[in-house]
């Protein structure tokens, strides 16, 4: 049984992780990436001591930190369960069961899906979940974004540079967001902001070519051939059993990280901690190893 | 004998970043086509994958979207 089973390797879980190997505990880190968000981050200037990194590099350093220490860690294991209290805490994965005295949970947060027909069979054939990534793919094409918040502003900015015409689809009666960058996309002459509006399914034939939605009652077939969902992020907190969640589906954890399950810890954007920041779940992960680290030695 | 390494990507895409940095860690020469800017590459990389997403590298017609470290690892021996 080992000491501690560290879940994730972004900002709080690979901090945890440094935590850990400098305690001397006998620890395991399972992960199914490396970086979590932070990897798909742009440019980064709010992480002290550095005033300008990409994210791709800061999970560079990250990375680089953590197996500085010889750390054993689990890639590319996908954990499906945790489960258990006090006595060995059973981590179950895609590959492997393993036991340990604690547990931290750093499994951060993934993009939310429209959940509509469609939407799975299309992925990566014209629906993305990064813009920035695929945006440049669709030059000179029609493109729908979904959603209404930051995200989707920023993605329509990107894409009304390079695509043909942008549809936003909106849920709501109007944009939110930063009011500079609704003002720049409310300005472009390439794009139709459509509010109070719901994606209803996707078609398409080899790849992605229209998209239904819904505009009170009404229906409409809009021809698109990417679509790019930018609808927020859940939390990747659905393994762990017998924890408190909030209704985002949140860990609820305490000010020393311990969740309502003794022995189970978490940090970072997976908790109902406020305010989802890479410095912020690095510190949290540091607090939640050091919590972890006290409980071991009770235990 | 090296393998010839293609890859798909574009510019601003971080883990077409990771996926090059790894490749050049582990000193394994390739060509770079960025689908931002040309045309016909990026048809190609849409025929090849089947997808419309990147990054995606192309081991001796050995097709591996995204940064699967395994799958690229295991391809190369490295």
């Amino acid at each position: 049984m080992y000491d501690l089973i560290i879940v994730g390797a972004g900002p709080a879980g690979i901090t945890a992780s440094v935590y850990a190997a400098r305690k001397k505990m006998d620890f395991l880190v399972v992960t199914g990436d490396i970086g979590g968000q932070t990897a798909w981050s742009g440019d980064i200037g709010n992480y002290t001591g550095y005033q300008f990194i990409t994210g791709p590099d800061l999970v560079e350093k990250f990375e680089e930190h953590m197996f500085s220490y010889n750390t054993s860690v689990k890639g590319g294991e996908e954990v499906i369960e945790v489960t258990g209290a006090g006595e060995g805490i059973l981590v179950k994965t895609n590959k492997a069961s393993y036991q340990a005295k604690a547990v931290i949970v750093a499994s951060g947060k993934r993009s939310r899906e429209l959940g509509v027909p469609g939407e799975k069979e299309y992925k990566n054939k014209g629906i993305s979940y990064c813009a920035t990534c695929d945006g440049p793919l669709f030059s000179a094409k029609n493109v729908a974004i979904i959603g209404g918040g930051n995200s989707a502003l920023d993605a329509a900015l990107q894409l009304i540079k390079i695509a043909k015409y942008t549809y936003i689809i909106n849920n709501t009666p109007k944009l939110g967001g930063d009011a500079l960058m609704r003002q720049k996309i409310e300005g472009a002459r390439n794009v139709e902001i459509l509010n109070n509006t719901e994606v209803t399914a996707v078609f398409g034939a080899e790849m992605v070519n229209a998209v239904k939605v819904n505009y009170k009652g009404e229906e409409k077939i809009l021809p698109v051939e990417g679509i790019f969902v930018e609808i927020g992020l859940i939390p990747n907190a659905d393994f762990v059993k017998g924890v408190e969640k909030n209704s985002r589906g949140e860990i609820k954890v305490n000010s020393r990280n311990e969740t309502s399950s003794p022995g189970i810890f978490a940090a970072g954007d997976v908790t109902d901690v406020p305010e989802k920041q890479i410095i912020i779940a690095a510190g949290e992960g540091a607090k939640a190893c050091l919590a972890a680290f006290r409980y071991v030695a009770r235990h | 004998m090296a393998k010839n390494v293609k890859i798909y990507s574009t510019p601003t895409c971080p883990w077409c970043i990771r996926v090059k940095q790894f490749l050049k860690d582990n000193n394994i020469v390739f060509e770079d086509y960025d689908v931002s800017s040309d045309r016909l590459r990026a048809d190609e990389m849409v025929k090849k994958s089947g997808q419309m997403a990147v990054p995606v590298l192309d081991i001796e017609g050995e097709i591996i979207v995204g940064f699967d470290r395994e799958k690229i690892k295991q391809s190369l021996g490295v």
